[in-house]
């Protein structure tokens, strides 16, 4: 059996962090009742002009600068044309001939995956079919508020050689987009959406095979399977000697599988044209250095600050900076006070613990978390009722000082009270006593633990065994 | 470049339109005219001269990023062919 050869280039889509339109004043706002955000320009009526969003140009330049792009200083729009009731004017306008961004690089674990261009385009509309699918209704019912939403289109070479790759890229660039502050880059929103161009080759043959595009992808998890899917799927076909059709794909999350989406065959011609509605950007130094400067931390200036300035060991920092969302927040928890090293702990034991399967949002505010690590360093309350404190605030909010009263965590610091509760439970407990002094040292954790459960939990430990070591040798 | 009926066909299709063969052939005539007639620029010599993106001498006209009330639904939907209670409504397209 032939061994091939993987090949696989990625086309990301993300929406631009605009307040309005691409070219009108309509908001981007996520979830609005149905073309309740529409207006004559982005309904495409007879006689309107677009204008182009300025903040969406520099969002454009921003994130190509994330990327590693050469800015162009003269970019266009062009028309691409295409009938299908989710775009109101029946083309889109993108950039086609001159895009803002070319010729930038990524890279990921020992690689460098090139990006071909990034260009500035309109999103289309929504579907809503009426039936339960699109194959059973009657009719479909376009929702129009996404319609001319701003988005980029990132185009990387035919680079990536595995799924793994694919989907290191796709984490690496969401990360990029997010530190850059352009997007919210959401994948189950759609802010964030991923289509995959796929062939294989035999090993060692140096001209592309025959590709499929595959669409539909919500996940970085589907981007892995689908491509593990076609990877099987082309293979069996070039096995039997077969060709693999150069065709559009939808991959079925439930199924596990990708399935051919019939389309015309004359799709593809899409007869682009300049836009005459729409006036060149041309981005002078001045401008362009502006946009550099407003541009913020990237990862790798991040990584340095969080060594050299907060401490952290590159471990812990790489851990971090890996996830913009705690990354931003570990700065908060620290610009309100806290100690940066026992922040990081924080956020990378019990934090991340409490977050997993629900990744996208913190339910706490940095300057609660920089209380409680604030309560457990002065010993106000121990280590563990801290954790306790922490899943609460996860659970149902609150603030921290609030839970610790109404929980009772305060930890008993007060000599007298410990001091009894610590010979209560010598008195009762003779044997391990006995132990303890017979030389089985063991037979203090035992008794520690007495101490601790007649408390509730709550004496300063390292009181208790500093009176309990007393009390023994006495 | 001379264009055929059978471009015509396919231009046709993907705009979407029904041309009778008589229609086909009248529109292919027109079309060449236009062609040769833009062809006469092709004489020129243009090397040096940038490509133009704009016929008009302008750049960088921009709108702030700034919200601004569009249209109510009602005022949307007014003059849609074919309408549910909030949205257009077409025929559905595989
Ligand atoms: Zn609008």
């Amino acid at each position: 059996m032939a061994r091939y050869e993987t090949v696989i280039g990625l086309e990301f889509h993300a929406e631009l962090k605009t307040k309005s339109k691409l070219f009108c004043p309509c908001p981007t706002e996520f979830g609005g009742e149905p073309n309740t955000h529409v207006c004559p320009v982005c309904l495409g009526l007879p006689g309107v002009l677009p204008v182009l969003n300025k903040h969406a140009v520099e969002l454009a330049v921003k994130a190509g600068l994330a990327l590693n792009c050469d800015i162009q200083r003269v970019s266009k729009f062009d028309r691409k044309n295409y009938f299908y009731p989710d775009l109101p004017k029946a083309y889109q306008v993108t950039q086609f001939a001159l895009p803002i961004c070319r010729d930038g690089y990524v890279n990921i674990s020992g690689k460098q995956i090139r990006i071909n261009r990034i260009h500035l385009e309109e999103d289309a509309g929504k579907l809503i079919h009426s039936g339960e699918s699109i194959l059973d209704s009657g009719f479909s019912m376009p929702d129009y508020n996404r319609a001319a939403v701003p988005l980029i289109e990132i185009v990387t070479e035919p680079d990536i050689r595995s799924a793994q790759e694919a989907r290191e890229l796709a984490e690496r660039l969401k990360s990029l987009l997010e530190y850059a502050g352009v997007s919210d880059v959401r994948m189950e929103q759609g802010s964030l959406r991923c289509d995959v161009n796929i062939s294989l080759r035999p090993e060692g043959q140096t001209e592309f095979g025959i590709r499929a595009e595959i669409k539909n992808l919500n996940s970085f998890r589907a981007i892995e399977r689908a491509i593990e899917y076609e990877e099987k799927r082309q293979a069996a076909i070039l096995d039997e000697g077969g060709r693999v059709i150069q065709e559009t794909r939808t991959w079925d999350d439930g199924k596990g599988i990708t399935l051919s989406m019939r389309s015309k065959e004359n799709a593809h011609d899409y007869r682009y044209f300049p836009e005459p509605d729409l006036v060149p950007t041309v981005i002078d130094d001045i401008w362009m250095n502006e946009i550099r400067q407003s541009l913020p931390e990237m990862p790798e200036a991040r990584k340095h600050r969080l060594m050299t300035e907060c401490g952290l060991s590159e471990y812990d920092t790489n851990r971090i900076v890996e996830t913009p969302m705690l990354a931003f927040f570990f700065d908060e928890v620290i610009e309100a006070g806290a100690d940066a090293k026992l922040t990081a702990n924080w956020i990378l034991g019990d934090i991340s613990r409490l977050l997993t399967g629900n990744e996208d949002k913190l339910p706490i505010k940095a300057s609660d978390l920089a209380v409680l690590i604030e309560q457990v360093k002065s010993g106000a309350i121990n280590h563990s009722s801290g954790k306790l404190v922490l899943e609460e605030m996860f659970m149902h909010g609150g603030c921290p000082l609030e839970i610790i009263k109404t929980r009772g965590f305060a930890q008993i610091s007060d000599a007298s009270a410990l001091q009894e509760a610590v010979l209560k439970v010598v008195e009762a407990n003779p044997e391990p006593v006995a132990d303890y002094k017979a030389g089985k040292k063991k037979a203090m954790g035992f008794l520690l633990g007495q101490i601790m459960k007649a408390t509730g939990g709550q004496a300063n430990p390292q009181m208790v065994r500093e009176m309990l070591e007393k009390a023994l040798d006495a | 470049m001379a264009i055929s009926e059978k471009d015509i066909a396919y231009i046709a299709e993907l705009s979407e339109l029904e041309l009778t063969s008589e229609e086909a052939v009248q529109y292919a005539g027109s079309l060449n005219s236009i062609i040769d007639y833009m062809a006469q620029l092709q004489e020129l010599d243009t090397s040096g001269v940038e490509p133009t993106t704009h016929v008009l001498q302008l750049q960088n006209v921009f709108r702030e990023d700034v919200v601004k009330p569009g249209l109510s639904r009602e005022e949307a939907l007014r003059n849609a062919p074919n309408r549910t209670k909030t949205s257009f409504k077409v025929p559905k397209i595989l």
